[in-house]
Protein backbone atom coordinates (compact mmCIF):
# COMPACT_ATOMS: atom_id res chain seq x y z
CA UNK A 1 0.00 0.00 0.00
CA UNK A 2 1.17 3.48 -0.90
CA UNK A 3 2.59 5.79 2.14
CA UNK A 4 0.26 8.82 2.88
CA UNK A 5 3.21 10.04 4.88
CA UNK A 6 7.28 9.46 4.96
CA UNK A 7 9.32 11.08 7.77
CA UNK A 8 13.15 9.70 7.32
CA UNK A 9 16.26 10.67 9.46
CA UNK A 10 14.12 13.84 10.79
CA UNK A 11 16.18 16.15 13.19
CA UNK A 12 15.49 19.71 14.00
CA UNK A 13 17.28 21.54 15.90
CA UNK A 14 15.41 25.57 16.77
CA UNK A 15 17.44 28.68 17.00
CA UNK A 16 18.44 27.96 20.49
CA UNK A 17 20.19 25.29 19.60
CA UNK A 18 17.85 23.04 21.44
CA UNK A 19 17.64 19.46 19.70
CA UNK A 20 13.81 18.93 19.51
CA UNK A 21 14.08 16.17 16.96
CA UNK A 22 16.91 13.68 17.46
CA UNK A 23 16.37 11.20 14.14
CA UNK A 24 12.60 10.40 13.61
CA UNK A 25 11.30 7.69 11.08
CA UNK A 26 7.95 7.39 10.83
CA UNK A 27 5.95 5.71 7.89
CA UNK A 28 1.66 6.50 7.68
CA UNK A 29 -0.16 3.91 5.34
CA UNK A 30 -2.90 5.54 3.05
CA UNK A 31 -6.34 5.02 4.95
CA UNK A 32 -4.40 4.50 8.50
CA UNK A 33 -5.59 6.29 11.21
CA UNK A 34 -2.75 7.12 13.49
CA UNK A 35 -1.71 8.89 16.64
CA UNK A 36 1.51 10.52 17.67
CA UNK A 37 1.52 10.25 21.37
CA UNK A 38 4.17 11.69 24.03
CA UNK A 39 4.48 13.80 26.85
CA UNK A 40 4.52 17.67 26.79
CA UNK A 41 8.09 18.86 24.96
CA UNK A 42 7.99 15.43 23.25
CA UNK A 43 8.12 16.67 19.57
CA UNK A 44 4.92 16.31 18.36
CA UNK A 45 4.27 19.29 16.96
CA UNK A 46 7.67 20.16 15.78
CA UNK A 47 7.45 17.06 13.49
CA UNK A 48 3.94 18.07 12.33
CA UNK A 49 5.00 21.63 12.07
CA UNK A 50 7.67 19.97 9.82
CA UNK A 51 4.99 18.01 7.39
CA UNK A 52 2.85 20.95 7.31
CA UNK A 53 5.84 23.63 6.40
CA UNK A 54 5.47 25.74 9.49
CA UNK A 55 8.68 24.80 10.57
CA UNK A 56 11.98 24.31 8.88
CA UNK A 57 13.69 21.23 9.03
CA UNK A 58 17.29 20.59 9.75
CA UNK A 59 18.06 17.72 8.08
CA UNK A 60 16.31 14.39 6.73
CA UNK A 61 13.22 13.62 4.59
CA UNK A 62 9.78 14.03 4.28
CA UNK A 63 7.19 12.86 1.99
CA UNK A 64 3.76 12.98 1.29
CA UNK A 65 1.83 10.86 -0.93
CA UNK A 66 5.44 10.11 -2.22
CA UNK A 67 5.51 14.23 -2.86
CA UNK A 68 8.61 15.03 -1.33
CA UNK A 69 8.37 18.68 0.46
CA UNK A 70 11.98 19.86 -0.68
CA UNK A 71 11.34 18.92 -4.53
CA UNK A 72 7.76 19.09 -4.90
CA UNK A 73 6.08 21.23 -1.85
CA UNK A 74 3.53 22.47 -3.53
CA UNK A 75 2.29 19.19 -4.73
CA UNK A 76 2.94 17.79 -1.10
CA UNK A 77 0.40 20.47 0.32
CA UNK A 78 -2.55 19.94 -2.15
CA UNK A 79 -3.12 16.95 -0.37
CA UNK A 80 -2.17 17.68 3.41
CA UNK A 81 -4.95 19.66 5.65
CA UNK A 82 -3.38 20.87 9.03
CA UNK A 83 -5.48 21.76 12.21
CA UNK A 84 -2.52 22.80 14.49
CA UNK A 85 -2.46 22.96 18.10
CA UNK A 86 -2.76 26.91 18.88
CA UNK A 87 -5.80 29.13 17.42
CA UNK A 88 -4.09 30.61 14.38
CA UNK A 89 -6.93 32.04 12.72
CA UNK A 90 -7.69 36.39 12.15
CA UNK A 91 -9.62 36.79 15.11
CA UNK A 92 -11.70 39.89 13.56
CA UNK A 93 -12.95 38.08 10.48
CA UNK A 94 -16.12 36.12 10.01
CA UNK A 95 -16.48 31.97 9.84
CA UNK A 96 -17.43 31.68 6.30
CA UNK A 97 -14.77 33.94 4.85
CA UNK A 98 -11.55 32.63 6.87
CA UNK A 99 -12.91 29.26 5.18
CA UNK A 100 -13.31 30.15 1.94
CA UNK A 101 -10.15 32.26 1.68
CA UNK A 102 -8.03 29.45 2.49
CA UNK A 103 -10.02 27.79 -0.30
CA UNK A 104 -8.73 30.89 -1.90
CA UNK A 105 -5.04 30.29 -1.09
CA UNK A 106 -5.24 26.13 -2.70
CA UNK A 107 -6.85 28.10 -5.96
CA UNK A 108 -10.13 27.29 -5.61
CA UNK A 109 -12.73 29.52 -7.77
CA UNK A 110 -14.64 31.09 -5.62
CA UNK A 111 -18.02 29.34 -6.05
CA UNK A 112 -16.78 25.86 -5.52
CA UNK A 113 -15.28 27.31 -2.74
CA UNK A 114 -18.18 28.89 -1.14
CA UNK A 115 -20.11 25.68 -1.75
CA UNK A 116 -17.14 24.00 0.15
CA UNK A 117 -17.15 25.85 2.86
CA UNK A 118 -20.90 25.63 3.34
CA UNK A 119 -20.50 21.92 3.51
CA UNK A 120 -17.65 21.48 6.36
CA UNK A 121 -19.12 24.34 8.24
CA UNK A 122 -22.58 22.36 8.52
CA UNK A 123 -20.80 19.07 9.08
CA UNK A 124 -19.18 20.76 11.61
CA UNK A 125 -22.02 22.51 13.49
CA UNK A 126 -21.00 26.03 12.38
CA UNK A 127 -23.56 27.12 9.56
CA UNK A 128 -25.64 29.22 11.96
CA UNK A 129 -21.76 31.08 13.27
CA UNK A 130 -21.14 31.85 9.29
CA UNK A 131 -21.49 35.75 9.81
CA UNK A 132 -19.77 35.52 13.03
CA UNK A 133 -16.52 36.89 13.66
CA UNK A 134 -14.19 34.35 15.24
CA UNK A 135 -13.21 35.79 18.22
CA UNK A 136 -16.91 35.43 19.46
CA UNK A 137 -16.81 31.91 19.43
CA UNK A 138 -16.70 29.68 22.02
CA UNK A 139 -13.40 27.35 22.50
CA UNK A 140 -14.73 24.23 21.13
CA UNK A 141 -16.42 25.96 18.37
CA UNK A 142 -12.82 27.53 17.12
CA UNK A 143 -11.11 24.57 17.28
CA UNK A 144 -14.09 23.00 14.87
CA UNK A 145 -13.60 25.81 12.27
CA UNK A 146 -9.95 24.96 12.11
CA UNK A 147 -11.20 21.62 11.14
CA UNK A 148 -13.18 22.97 8.65
CA UNK A 149 -10.46 25.53 7.14
CA UNK A 150 -8.19 22.35 7.21
CA UNK A 151 -10.64 20.40 5.45
CA UNK A 152 -11.99 22.91 2.49
CA UNK A 153 -9.43 21.69 -0.38
CA UNK A 154 -10.44 18.02 0.38
CA UNK A 155 -7.14 16.77 1.75
CA UNK A 156 -6.28 13.14 1.37
CA UNK A 157 -4.31 13.38 4.67
CA UNK A 158 -5.34 15.43 7.59
CA UNK A 159 -3.36 16.01 10.82
CA UNK A 160 -4.85 17.06 13.68
CA UNK A 161 -2.33 18.54 16.65
CA UNK A 162 -4.50 18.03 19.67
CA UNK A 163 -7.84 18.73 18.38
CA UNK A 164 -10.16 18.01 21.40
CA UNK A 165 -7.93 19.81 23.81
CA UNK A 166 -10.53 21.76 25.80
CA UNK A 167 -13.50 20.26 23.81
CA UNK A 168 -16.34 19.30 26.22
CA UNK A 169 -17.10 15.29 26.22
CA UNK A 170 -20.05 15.47 24.18
CA UNK A 171 -18.65 17.52 21.75
CA UNK A 172 -15.80 15.30 21.44
CA UNK A 173 -17.29 11.90 20.94
CA UNK A 174 -19.14 13.98 17.97
CA UNK A 175 -15.70 15.11 16.64
CA UNK A 176 -14.82 11.07 17.41
CA UNK A 177 -17.70 10.11 14.94
CA UNK A 178 -17.02 13.20 12.01
CA UNK A 179 -13.11 11.81 12.27
CA UNK A 180 -14.44 8.29 12.16
CA UNK A 181 -16.65 9.01 9.08
CA UNK A 182 -13.82 11.20 7.14
CA UNK A 183 -11.33 8.05 7.61
CA UNK A 184 -14.06 5.61 6.16
CA UNK A 185 -14.03 7.63 3.26
CA UNK A 186 -10.66 7.33 2.64
CA UNK A 187 -8.87 9.99 4.73
CA UNK A 188 -5.85 9.20 6.34
CA UNK A 189 -5.54 11.09 9.44
CA UNK A 190 -2.78 11.63 11.46
CA UNK A 191 -3.36 13.47 15.39
CA UNK A 192 -1.61 13.72 18.63
CA UNK A 193 -3.92 14.03 21.95
CA UNK A 194 -3.20 13.60 25.70
CA UNK A 195 -6.34 11.59 26.02
CA UNK A 196 -5.32 7.83 25.39
CA UNK A 197 -8.77 6.76 25.41
CA UNK A 198 -8.73 9.25 22.58
CA UNK A 199 -6.02 7.39 20.62
CA UNK A 200 -7.63 3.54 21.75
CA UNK A 201 -10.82 4.91 20.48
CA UNK A 202 -9.81 5.76 16.89
CA UNK A 203 -6.38 4.60 15.85
CA UNK A 204 -4.90 1.81 14.11
CA UNK A 205 -2.04 2.57 14.62
CA UNK A 206 0.72 4.22 17.35
CA UNK A 207 3.70 5.83 17.62
CA UNK A 208 5.14 7.12 21.01
CA UNK A 209 7.66 9.89 20.82
CA UNK A 210 9.70 11.36 23.76
CA UNK A 211 12.61 13.50 23.86
CA UNK A 212 12.66 13.61 20.28
CA UNK A 213 12.81 10.17 19.69
CA UNK A 214 10.62 7.26 18.75
CA UNK A 215 9.76 5.33 21.24
CA UNK A 216 6.95 2.62 19.76
CA UNK A 217 5.93 2.90 16.56
CA UNK A 218 3.70 -0.61 15.75
CA UNK A 219 -0.52 -0.83 15.92
CA UNK A 220 -2.69 -0.06 18.70
CA UNK A 221 -3.13 -4.40 19.15
CA UNK A 222 0.47 -5.12 19.24
CA UNK A 223 1.03 -2.14 21.85
CA UNK A 224 -1.94 -3.25 24.01
CA UNK A 225 -0.74 -6.91 23.81
CA UNK A 226 2.90 -6.11 25.18
CA UNK A 227 0.73 -5.33 28.43
CA UNK A 228 0.96 -8.83 30.16
CA UNK A 229 -0.36 -8.16 33.20
CA UNK A 230 -4.02 -6.38 33.34
CA UNK A 231 -6.13 -5.03 36.01
CA UNK A 232 -9.70 -5.77 36.94
CA UNK A 233 -11.66 -3.67 39.52
CA UNK A 234 -14.23 -5.87 41.15
CA UNK A 235 -17.28 -4.18 43.64
CA UNK A 236 -18.02 -6.32 46.46
CA UNK A 237 -21.61 -6.46 47.62
CA UNK A 238 -19.93 -5.54 51.41
CA UNK A 239 -17.02 -3.43 51.77
CA UNK A 240 -13.66 -5.20 52.48
CA UNK A 241 -11.85 -4.19 55.58
CA UNK A 242 -8.93 -5.86 54.56
CA UNK A 243 -7.29 -7.20 51.45
CA UNK A 244 -7.95 -11.03 50.54
CA UNK A 245 -5.68 -13.31 50.58
CA UNK A 246 -5.37 -14.66 46.98
CA UNK A 247 -3.01 -17.19 45.78
CA UNK A 248 -1.04 -16.21 42.24
CA UNK A 249 -2.60 -12.88 42.24
CA UNK A 250 -1.42 -9.75 43.38
CA UNK A 251 -4.69 -7.67 44.71
CA UNK A 252 -5.22 -4.67 47.22
CA UNK A 253 -8.64 -2.10 48.13
CA UNK A 254 -8.45 0.96 45.90
CA UNK A 255 -9.29 4.57 47.34
CA UNK A 256 -12.88 3.88 46.84
CA UNK A 257 -13.26 0.59 48.41
CA UNK A 258 -12.80 -1.44 45.56
CA UNK A 259 -10.90 -4.85 45.28
CA UNK A 260 -7.94 -4.26 42.53
CA UNK A 261 -6.89 -7.74 40.89
CA UNK A 262 -3.59 -7.90 38.82
CA UNK A 263 -4.22 -10.59 36.60
CA UNK A 264 -1.84 -12.19 34.40
CA UNK A 265 -2.20 -12.82 30.55
CA UNK A 266 -3.78 -16.17 29.73
CA UNK A 267 -4.28 -16.87 33.68
CA UNK A 268 -7.82 -16.07 33.29
CA UNK A 269 -10.26 -15.05 35.65
CA UNK A 270 -12.08 -18.36 36.89
CA UNK A 271 -9.58 -19.12 40.00
CA UNK A 272 -9.39 -15.61 41.29
CA UNK A 273 -13.47 -16.00 41.05
CA UNK A 274 -13.43 -19.03 42.98
CA UNK A 275 -11.21 -17.82 45.68
CA UNK A 276 -13.19 -14.95 46.14
CA UNK A 277 -16.02 -17.57 46.12
CA UNK A 278 -14.54 -19.51 48.69
CA UNK A 279 -14.00 -16.77 50.89
CA UNK A 280 -17.39 -16.05 50.93
CA UNK A 281 -16.96 -12.58 49.21
CA UNK A 282 -19.48 -11.59 46.19
CA UNK A 283 -18.68 -9.68 43.60
CA UNK A 284 -21.77 -7.39 42.21
CA UNK A 285 -19.96 -5.31 39.31
CA UNK A 286 -16.56 -5.76 37.34
CA UNK A 287 -14.43 -3.56 35.17
CA UNK A 288 -11.32 -3.58 33.71
CA UNK A 289 -9.19 -0.44 35.19
CA UNK A 290 -9.77 2.51 33.21
CA UNK A 291 -6.83 2.89 30.13
CA UNK A 292 -4.79 0.22 29.40
CA UNK A 293 -2.74 2.39 26.89
CA UNK A 294 -1.97 4.71 29.56
CA UNK A 295 -0.42 2.79 31.53
CA UNK A 296 1.25 1.33 29.16
CA UNK A 297 2.61 5.00 27.80
CA UNK A 298 3.75 6.03 31.25
CA UNK A 299 5.61 3.08 31.59
CA UNK A 300 7.51 3.54 28.19
CA UNK A 301 7.89 7.05 29.29
CA UNK A 302 8.97 6.63 32.52
CA UNK A 303 11.58 4.07 31.27
CA UNK A 304 12.78 6.67 28.45
CA UNK A 305 13.29 9.27 30.64
CA UNK A 306 15.43 7.14 32.96
CA UNK A 307 17.41 5.61 30.66
CA UNK A 308 18.31 8.92 29.33
CA UNK A 309 18.35 11.19 31.94
CA UNK A 310 18.46 14.45 30.39
CA UNK A 311 20.02 17.54 32.24
CA UNK A 312 16.88 19.46 31.47
CA UNK A 313 14.98 17.80 33.08
CA UNK A 314 16.82 17.31 36.52
CA UNK A 315 14.14 16.36 39.27
CA UNK A 316 16.38 15.96 41.65
CA UNK B 1 -0.31 25.42 -9.47
CA UNK B 2 -2.13 26.12 -12.62
CA UNK B 3 -2.08 29.86 -13.97
CA UNK B 4 -6.00 30.14 -13.35
CA UNK B 5 -5.44 28.69 -9.58
CA UNK B 6 -2.51 31.45 -9.17
CA UNK B 7 -4.55 33.66 -9.98
CA UNK B 8 -7.32 32.81 -8.14
CA UNK B 9 -4.76 32.86 -4.94
CA UNK B 10 -3.96 35.98 -5.82
CA UNK B 11 -6.95 37.48 -6.15
CA UNK B 12 -7.68 35.81 -2.64
CA UNK B 13 -5.28 38.07 -0.99
CA UNK B 14 -6.13 41.33 -2.77
CA UNK B 15 -9.48 40.78 -1.81
CA UNK B 16 -9.08 39.98 1.83
CA UNK B 17 -6.69 43.08 2.30
CA UNK B 18 -9.28 45.38 0.43
CA UNK B 19 -12.15 43.64 2.22
CA UNK B 20 -9.09 44.48 5.84
CA UNK B 21 -9.04 48.28 5.27
CA UNK B 22 -12.06 48.96 4.30
CA UNK B 23 -13.71 47.34 7.24
CA UNK B 24 -11.98 49.39 9.57
CA UNK B 25 -12.11 52.73 7.33
CA UNK B 26 -12.33 55.41 9.85
CA UNK B 27 -8.64 54.02 10.79
CA UNK B 28 -7.12 53.89 7.81
CA UNK B 29 -9.37 56.04 4.79
CA UNK B 30 -11.02 58.77 6.99
CA UNK B 31 -7.92 60.39 8.65
CA UNK B 32 -5.67 61.04 5.58
CA UNK B 33 -9.35 62.76 4.24
CA UNK B 34 -9.04 64.59 7.40
CA UNK B 35 -5.78 65.45 7.36
CA UNK B 36 -5.22 66.49 3.81
CA UNK B 37 -8.37 68.79 4.02
CA UNK B 38 -6.63 70.79 7.10
CA UNK B 39 -3.35 71.34 4.92
CA UNK B 40 -6.02 72.41 1.99
CA UNK B 41 -7.13 74.78 4.18
CA UNK B 42 -4.07 76.09 6.29
CA UNK B 43 -1.25 76.03 4.35
CA UNK B 44 -2.99 76.27 0.52
CA UNK B 45 -6.05 79.11 1.65
CA UNK B 46 -4.77 80.77 4.88
CA UNK B 47 -1.08 80.84 4.65
CA UNK B 48 -0.61 80.34 0.26
CA UNK B 49 -2.66 83.05 -0.38
CA UNK B 50 0.56 85.20 1.60
CA UNK B 51 3.10 83.14 -0.08
CA UNK B 52 2.18 84.06 -3.38
CA UNK B 53 3.55 81.61 -6.48
CA UNK B 54 5.94 78.95 -6.19
CA UNK B 55 7.65 77.19 -9.82
CA UNK B 56 5.11 79.69 -11.13
CA UNK B 57 2.04 78.56 -9.81
CA UNK B 58 -0.29 78.95 -6.84
CA UNK B 59 0.67 77.85 -3.61
CA UNK B 60 -2.16 75.87 -3.58
CA UNK B 61 -1.95 74.27 -6.65
CA UNK B 62 1.39 73.34 -6.17
CA UNK B 63 1.45 71.81 -2.80
CA UNK B 64 -1.64 69.45 -4.50
CA UNK B 65 0.23 67.03 -6.08
CA UNK B 66 2.72 66.64 -3.22
CA UNK B 67 0.15 66.37 -0.90
CA UNK B 68 -1.20 63.90 -3.28
CA UNK B 69 1.91 61.59 -3.10
CA UNK B 70 2.84 62.13 0.64
CA UNK B 71 -1.03 59.77 1.07
CA UNK B 72 -0.23 57.64 -1.67
CA UNK B 73 3.26 56.52 0.64
CA UNK B 74 2.35 56.17 3.66
CA UNK B 75 -1.36 54.25 2.87
CA UNK B 76 0.70 51.92 0.87
CA UNK B 77 3.30 52.01 2.83
CA UNK B 78 1.03 51.07 6.24
CA UNK B 79 -1.51 49.38 4.90
CA UNK B 80 1.07 46.20 4.30
CA UNK B 81 2.90 46.70 7.29
CA UNK B 82 0.15 46.40 9.71
CA UNK B 83 -1.75 43.76 7.62
CA UNK B 84 1.29 41.35 7.47
CA UNK B 85 2.50 42.01 10.81
CA UNK B 86 -0.86 41.75 12.26
CA UNK B 87 -0.62 38.03 10.47
CA UNK B 88 2.50 37.35 12.08
CA UNK B 89 1.52 38.14 15.04
CA UNK B 90 -1.84 36.50 14.82
CA UNK B 91 -0.14 33.74 13.39
CA UNK B 92 -2.61 33.64 10.69
CA UNK B 93 0.23 33.78 8.51
CA UNK B 94 0.27 30.32 8.86
CA UNK B 95 -2.52 29.66 6.60
CA UNK B 96 -0.83 30.95 3.94
CA UNK B 97 2.37 28.39 4.67
CA UNK B 98 0.48 25.27 4.35
CA UNK B 99 -1.20 26.35 1.03
CA UNK B 100 0.53 25.82 -2.19
CA UNK B 101 0.82 29.49 -2.88
CA UNK B 102 4.59 30.34 -4.27
CA UNK B 103 6.39 33.13 -2.20
CA UNK B 104 6.27 35.67 -5.07
CA UNK B 105 1.75 35.52 -5.49
CA UNK B 106 1.88 36.19 -1.84
CA UNK B 107 4.45 38.96 -2.44
CA UNK B 108 2.31 40.11 -5.07
CA UNK B 109 -1.02 39.86 -3.47
CA UNK B 110 -0.18 42.07 -0.51
CA UNK B 111 1.72 44.63 -2.56
CA UNK B 112 -1.33 44.68 -4.84
CA UNK B 113 -3.54 45.43 -1.84
CA UNK B 114 -1.46 48.10 -0.05
CA UNK B 115 -1.46 49.76 -3.58
CA UNK B 116 -5.30 49.67 -3.42
CA UNK B 117 -5.48 51.46 -0.58
CA UNK B 118 -2.50 54.11 -1.32
CA UNK B 119 -4.12 54.84 -4.75
CA UNK B 120 -7.82 55.11 -3.17
CA UNK B 121 -6.55 57.44 -0.26
CA UNK B 122 -4.61 59.10 -3.22
CA UNK B 123 -7.93 59.31 -5.14
CA UNK B 124 -10.15 60.35 -2.21
CA UNK B 125 -7.33 63.33 -1.27
CA UNK B 126 -7.81 64.06 -5.14
CA UNK B 127 -11.12 64.64 -5.20
CA UNK B 128 -10.94 66.41 -1.99
CA UNK B 129 -8.84 69.25 -3.28
CA UNK B 130 -10.98 69.52 -6.41
CA UNK B 131 -12.93 71.48 -3.77
CA UNK B 132 -9.79 74.00 -3.27
CA UNK B 133 -8.47 74.22 -6.42
CA UNK B 134 -8.59 72.93 -10.10
CA UNK B 135 -6.29 70.58 -11.80
CA UNK B 136 -5.18 70.25 -14.88
CA UNK B 137 -3.07 67.68 -16.26
CA UNK B 138 0.39 68.17 -17.91
CA UNK B 139 1.39 64.48 -18.98
CA UNK B 140 -1.13 61.90 -17.72
CA UNK B 141 1.02 58.91 -18.47
CA UNK B 142 3.52 60.19 -16.38
CA UNK B 143 1.08 60.61 -13.43
CA UNK B 144 -0.02 57.62 -14.20
CA UNK B 145 2.99 55.72 -13.86
CA UNK B 146 4.64 57.57 -11.10
CA UNK B 147 1.84 57.12 -8.86
CA UNK B 148 1.52 53.41 -9.81
CA UNK B 149 4.92 52.60 -9.24
CA UNK B 150 5.88 54.75 -6.29
CA UNK B 151 2.52 53.00 -4.30
CA UNK B 152 4.09 49.54 -5.48
CA UNK B 153 8.13 50.71 -4.33
CA UNK B 154 6.15 51.55 -0.81
CA UNK B 155 3.56 48.62 -0.07
CA UNK B 156 7.11 46.28 -0.83
CA UNK B 157 9.10 48.59 1.65
CA UNK B 158 6.12 48.03 3.90
CA UNK B 159 6.16 44.07 3.46
CA UNK B 160 10.14 44.38 4.59
CA UNK B 161 9.72 46.14 7.46
CA UNK B 162 6.49 43.61 8.27
CA UNK B 163 8.74 40.74 7.62
CA UNK B 164 11.44 42.07 9.57
CA UNK B 165 10.03 43.67 12.96
CA UNK B 166 8.94 41.60 15.96
CA UNK B 167 6.47 44.01 17.89
CA UNK B 168 4.07 46.32 17.13
CA UNK B 169 6.82 49.40 18.22
CA UNK B 170 8.56 48.40 15.36
CA UNK B 171 6.03 48.81 12.45
CA UNK B 172 5.93 52.26 13.22
CA UNK B 173 9.62 53.24 13.66
CA UNK B 174 10.28 53.51 10.11
CA UNK B 175 7.00 55.59 8.86
CA UNK B 176 7.47 58.53 11.92
CA UNK B 177 11.31 58.51 11.90
CA UNK B 178 11.93 57.86 8.07
CA UNK B 179 8.93 58.57 6.01
CA UNK B 180 7.55 61.49 7.19
CA UNK B 181 10.48 63.37 7.31
CA UNK B 182 11.86 62.39 4.21
CA UNK B 183 8.49 63.37 2.55
CA UNK B 184 8.38 67.12 4.23
CA UNK B 185 11.99 67.36 3.02
CA UNK B 186 10.99 66.13 -0.40
CA UNK B 187 9.72 69.17 -1.61
CA UNK B 188 6.04 68.66 -0.94
CA UNK B 189 5.99 72.41 0.43
CA UNK B 190 8.54 73.72 -1.57
CA UNK B 191 10.12 74.00 -4.46
CA UNK B 192 14.16 72.82 -3.33
CA UNK B 193 15.52 75.72 -6.02
CA UNK B 194 14.75 78.30 -2.50
CA UNK B 195 17.48 76.37 -1.25
CA UNK B 196 20.94 77.38 -0.57
CA UNK B 197 23.29 75.01 -2.76
CA UNK B 198 24.47 72.65 -0.39
CA UNK B 199 20.91 71.38 0.87
CA UNK B 200 19.74 71.50 -2.79
CA UNK B 201 22.64 69.05 -2.85
CA UNK B 202 21.68 67.16 0.30
CA UNK B 203 18.17 67.20 -1.01
CA UNK B 204 18.92 64.88 -4.06
CA UNK B 205 19.96 62.37 -2.04
CA UNK B 206 16.42 61.90 -0.80
CA UNK B 207 14.31 59.17 -3.01
CA UNK B 208 10.65 61.10 -2.67
CA UNK B 209 12.28 64.03 -3.94
CA UNK B 210 12.05 62.57 -7.07
CA UNK B 211 8.61 60.90 -6.73
CA UNK B 212 7.17 64.30 -5.81
CA UNK B 213 8.76 65.98 -8.09
CA UNK B 214 8.17 63.29 -11.11
CA UNK B 215 4.32 63.23 -9.97
CA UNK B 216 4.18 67.07 -9.77
CA UNK B 217 5.96 67.39 -13.27
CA UNK B 218 2.68 65.14 -14.41
CA UNK B 219 0.13 67.01 -13.32
CA UNK B 220 1.49 70.82 -13.39
CA UNK B 221 4.66 69.88 -15.79
CA UNK B 222 7.08 71.86 -13.51
CA UNK B 223 10.15 69.85 -11.95
CA UNK B 224 13.03 69.98 -9.79
CA UNK B 225 14.08 67.39 -11.38
CA UNK B 226 13.87 64.93 -14.88
CA UNK B 227 10.96 63.47 -14.31
CA UNK B 228 12.30 60.14 -16.45
CA UNK B 229 15.32 59.69 -14.07
CA UNK B 230 12.61 59.73 -11.45
CA UNK B 231 11.12 57.06 -13.03
CA UNK B 232 13.60 55.16 -13.50
CA UNK B 233 15.16 55.16 -10.41
CA UNK B 234 11.48 54.23 -8.98
CA UNK B 235 11.89 51.33 -10.90
CA UNK B 236 15.22 50.20 -10.02
CA UNK B 237 14.34 51.16 -6.11
CA UNK B 238 11.39 48.15 -7.06
CA UNK B 239 13.51 45.42 -8.58
CA UNK B 240 15.87 45.34 -4.97
CA UNK B 241 12.88 45.45 -2.81
CA UNK B 242 11.26 42.41 -4.43
CA UNK B 243 14.60 40.76 -4.40
CA UNK B 244 15.11 41.46 -1.14
CA UNK B 245 11.57 40.91 0.26
CA UNK B 246 11.30 37.20 -1.93
CA UNK B 247 14.63 36.31 -0.24
CA UNK B 248 12.93 37.08 2.96
CA UNK B 249 10.12 34.97 2.08
CA UNK B 250 11.67 31.78 0.77
CA UNK B 251 14.21 31.92 4.02
CA UNK B 252 10.91 31.91 6.22
CA UNK B 253 12.53 35.20 8.14
CA UNK B 254 10.29 35.62 11.30
CA UNK B 255 7.34 33.61 9.89
CA UNK B 256 8.90 29.91 10.27
CA UNK B 257 11.46 28.53 12.59
N1 LIG C 1 10.32 27.99 18.47
C1 LIG C 1 11.00 27.22 19.33
N2 LIG C 1 12.24 27.57 19.73
C2 LIG C 1 12.93 26.79 20.60
N3 LIG C 1 12.48 25.64 21.11
C3 LIG C 1 11.27 25.23 20.74
C4 LIG C 1 10.46 26.00 19.83
N4 LIG C 1 9.29 25.34 19.65
C5 LIG C 1 9.38 24.22 20.40
N5 LIG C 1 10.55 24.15 21.05
C6 LIG C 1 10.99 23.10 21.97
O1 LIG C 1 10.99 21.87 21.28
C7 LIG C 1 10.52 20.82 22.12
C8 LIG C 1 9.39 20.11 21.43
O2 LIG C 1 8.28 20.98 21.34
P1 LIG C 1 6.93 20.54 20.66
O3 LIG C 1 6.07 21.75 20.59
O4 LIG C 1 7.23 19.83 19.41
O5 LIG C 1 6.36 19.52 21.74
P2 LIG C 1 4.97 18.74 21.76
O6 LIG C 1 5.30 17.30 21.76
O7 LIG C 1 4.08 19.23 20.72
O8 LIG C 1 4.43 19.15 23.20
P3 LIG C 1 2.93 19.48 23.69
O9 LIG C 1 2.30 18.18 23.99
O10 LIG C 1 3.16 20.28 24.94
O11 LIG C 1 2.25 20.26 22.62
C9 LIG C 1 10.15 21.48 23.44
O12 LIG C 1 11.19 21.26 24.36
C10 LIG C 1 10.03 22.94 23.11
O13 LIG C 1 10.39 23.74 24.20
MG1 LIG D 1 2.36 20.22 20.68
Amino acid sequence: MRNALEIEGLTKTYGDGFQALKGIDLHVAEGDFFALLGPNGAGKSTTLGIVSSLVNKTAGRVRVFGYDIDTQLAQAKLHLGVVPQEFNFNQFEKVFDIVTTQAGYYGIPRRQAAASAEKYLRKLGLWDKRETPARMLSGGMKRRLMIARALVHEPRLLILDEPTAGVDIELRRSMWAFLEEMNRQGTTIILTTHYLEEAEALCRNIAIIDHGRILQNTSKRALLQQLSVETFVLDTERELTEVPRLEAVSCRINDDGALEVDVEKGQGLNPVFAQLDRLGIKVISMRTKANRLEELFLRLVERNSVEHHEPEEGVA
Amino acid sequence: MSLQALWVAFTTIVVREIRRFTRIWPQTLLPPAVTMTLYFIIFGNLIGSRIGVMGGFDYMQFIVPGLIMMSVITNSYSNVVSSFFSMKFQRSIEELLVSPVPNWVILAGYVTGGMARGLGTGSIVTVLSLAFTHLTIHHLPMVVATVILTSALFALGGFINAMLATKFDDISIVPTFVLTPLTYLGGVFYSVQLLPDFWQAVSMANPILYMVNGFRYGILGVSDVNPYVSLGMILAFIVVLAVVALRMLARGKGIRH
